[in-house]
């Protein structure tokens, strides 16, 4: 069991807020990312969750009770950090039964135990070597096997596999998201790499600028973005967003992109609902949210492809509108070549609207 | 005419081998990508094309002409690196201009102004021209550390993992401004990179390097849809190949422990262990499908979700669209497409398709 419950925490260093009233509850059991590019105060967060970093302000409470005045050891929480740190002299079996070395316990219940977390971790062949006989992935774990060891009411994870190579983190994402519902572990993890939150999360907590953006499941961050932020931070490609200026014209709704505003058709409920936002609208769409055609098509808008990025299994094609550029994801190989011309629409169900002074979403519903 | 070609280089760093009779041939005006993994060669291949290095043995062409003799400022091609290596103190008009003011090379101080400020408006830092370099975000460093190769206007450019150190939004921008810039210029590029969404977005053609040698060589579309081998089929494309043990006989593909068949028409006369290979996105899940399998894990990517399925105790992704409700642990069927199967050999680890045919 544990809840850590954060409540309105603040940390400063001068005049520069790190944290700046931060409320989130992680529920027992869940797995929260928090996610955010570097200097968002998000690694201050997980080390004050730890005891590693005083705070300023506000309250940390661990299944109801503040823990602001417990030193690290007496948080029963177990932190993995990027680095591996583990002890080169060691083995990886005396690594994983080192925290356990302080509790007493016979060398039975002990050996059970470490054997058990590796068995987890897939390492039981590995536990007689040394940290550098270990590759970059096995050091990983037996790092996460010497955080689990311990049975910690939660894990504090730092960006665990961020200095791995691309294919292991793939299979070590999977890997942790066994492990979690295998433990069911509360578990904090921090990463500035999206697809990682996406990933692993049951709910992502954005932060820029010590400030939380937004808390919501990898969906509804994905789907329904709260500002600007998030919509860019979120998502790779990232969401294409361009000015944008609502016309009307014989009953029609257009909105046009970029500055010398090439049109495209929407329902006209979206209106009054766009109304206050005047010259300061911003459109945000998503490469998938792009749809092409090959012929002159109803509701299109003939474009010129600039630059075809081929991904393999789709291409991601870079469409000249006006002076501005928006990002279309098609299956591959369905523009043939730079330079081509294609028939464009923006997928008004995909389609985002912020005021582009406080950055803000504009909810708008396209059924009246 | 900036073509350069690598004729049978071999490099040598005391016992070690970095370049193992390694030929290679960039066309005029090509964006050329040369893909590998950390220790691959990619870095030590560039450093003999710009003269840096000399080769143990073979010969490196440029334009046609054997440059063996040549120094470095001879060759006449610019070096971009992963770190900026901007002068600090300096704006970033004195960055610019700087390469244009070496002795050897005598441009006229107008010249000089013309071709720096082309250059700014090329990279879209017209803007930044009087700011000190160490006052610039680390994506308009990068663009000055390119406007300096630019504005001597060289045949060919070699990139060494520029974007590198860029965050992820930065770098898919500066990919497609990267891109853009080599079709305007109409110059050679030579670029190294260990990250394969790179050497695909951005490359006319990618070479695969390993171990020092040469893999395959072909176009985004060749590399990802005929690997040559396993490794490119491992390296190339995100998730991963999926890569499991199977038994071919008689024109009969089995995986799985036998749980999947299906008919394999490539080289059919083969017969024994091979590597099966199938992509994520080429495996069908649903409800009418044939095979029955477990799902081990679900990442939701937003536009898609990637699957991780059990069978017994082999796992492997299956990608199906987002708005397609999978739970962990629960039970769901799938069938692979049989003509986007590839069959390596076991031992080689080469493509069936491709045995006998030079990578």
């Amino acid at each position: 069991m544990a809840e850590i419950k954060l409540q309105d925490i603040e940390k400063y260093f001068g005049d520069n807020y790190v944290i700046r009233k931060l409320n989130l509850t992680i529920e027992n059991k869940e797995f929260v990312v928090l996610l955010g590019p570097s200097g968002c105060g998000k690694t201050t967060t997980l080390r004050a969750i730890a005891g590693l970093e005083e705070i300023d302000s506000g309250d940390i409470l661990i299944d109801g009770k503040p823990v602001q005045d417990l030193r690290a050891g007496d948080r029963d929480i177990a932190f993995v950090f990027q680095l591996f740190a583990l002890y080169p002299h060691l083995t990886a079996y005396d690594n994983i039964a080192f925290p356990l070395r302080a509790t007493r316990e016979s060398k039975a219940s002990v050996d059970e135990k470490v054997r058990a977390v590796a068995r987890a971790l897939q390492i039981e062949d590995l536990l007689s070597r040394r940290p550098s006989a270990l590759s970059g992935g096995d050091m990983q774990r037996v790092a996460i096997g010497r955080a689990l060891v311990r049975r910690p009411k939660a894990m504090l994870m730092d960006e665990p596999i961020g200095a791995l190579d691309a294919k292991l983190r793939e299979e070590m994402r999977t890997e942790l998201k066994r492990l979690h519902l295998e433990n069911d572990q509360t578990t904090v993890y921090v990463t500035h790499d999206q697809v990682e939150a996406m990933s692993l999360a049951d709910r992502i907590a954005i932060m820029n600028e010590g400030v939380l953006q937004q808390v919501g499941t990898p969906s509804e961050v994905y789907d329904n973005p709260a500002n600007l932020f998030v919509a860019q931070f979120v998502g790779s490609p990232v969401m294409n967003i361009t000015p944008a200026n609502l016309q009307s014209a014989d009953g029609a709704t257009k909105v046009a992109v970029g500055q010398d505003g090439v049109a495209f058709d929407f329902p006209s409920a979206i209106e009054p609902q766009l109304s206050g936002a005047h010259s300061d609208l911003m459109l945000g769409v998503r490469p998938e949210g792009v749809l092409l055609a090959h012929n002159k098509t109803a509701g299109h808008v003939a474009v010129e492809a600039h630059i075809i990025e081929p991904l393999g299994a789709y291409d991601i094609v870079d469409l000249k509108i006006g002076n501005a550029f928006l990002r279309a994801r098609t299956a591959s190989g369905f523009v043939d070549r730079p330079g081509d011309m294609v028939w464009a629409r923006i997928d008004p169900a995909q389609t985002h609207f912020f005021n582009s002074l406080s950055g803000d979403a504009i909810h708008v519903r396209l059924d009246e | 005419m900036a073509e350069i070609r690598l004729d049978r280089v071999t490099k040598t760093f005391g016992a070690n081998k970095a370049l193992d009779d390694l030929s290679l041939s960039i066309a005029d005006g090509e964006f050329f990508v040369l893909l590998g993994p950390t220790g691959a060669g990619k870095t030590t291949t560039l450093r003999l094309i710009a003269g840096l290095e000399a080769p143990t043995d073979g010969s490196v062409w440029i334009g046609g002409q054997d440059v063996g003799d040549w120094s470095a400022a001879e060759r006449d091609v610019a070096l971009v690196f992963q770190y900026y290596s901007l002068y600090p103190r300096y704006t970033v008009y004195q960055n610019l201009a700087f390469p244009l003011k070496s002795p050897v090379r005598n441009y006229s101080p107008s010249d000089i102004d013309e071709r720096v400020r082309k250059a700014a408006n090329t990279l879209r830092i017209d803007h930044l021209l009087d700011r000190k370099t160490d006052k610039l975000s680390g994506g308009e460093m990068q663009r000055v550390s390119i406007g300096r190769a630019i504005v001597r206007e060289p045949t060919a450019f070699l990139m060494d993992e520029p974007l590198s150190n860029l965050d992820a939004k930065l770098r898919e921008s500066l990919r497609a401004e990267l891109k853009d810039l080599q079709m305007k210029l109409g110059a050679t590029f030579l670029f190294v990179t260990h990250d394969q969404v790179e050497a695909m977005t951005m490359g006319d053609r990618i070479g695969v390097l390993n171990n020092g040698r040469v893999v395959q060589v072909g176009t985004p579309h060749d590399i990802y849809n005929r690997p040559r081998d396993v490794f490119v089929a491992g390296f190339v494309g995100s998730p991963a190949m999926n890569l499991l043990d199977g038994e071919l006989s008689g024109g009969h593909l089995a995986a799985m422990a036998g749980r999947l068949q299906l008919p394999y028409d490539g080289a059919s006369t083969n017969t024994g262990p091979v590597t099966v290979g199938i992509r994520s996105e080429d495996i069908r899940v649903g409800p009418d499908e044939s095979t029955d399998a477990i799902v081990h894990d679900v990442e939701n990517h937003g536009v898609e979700k990637i699957v991780t399925l059990r069978v017994d105790d082999t796992l492997f992704r299956a990608t199906v669209p987002a708005k397609i409700g999978v739970d962990i642990d629960s039970n769901v069927k799938f069938s692979w497409n049989a003509d986007k199967l590839h069959c390596f050999d076991r031992n080689s680890g080469v493509n069936l398709d491709h045995a006998g045919a030079p990578g």
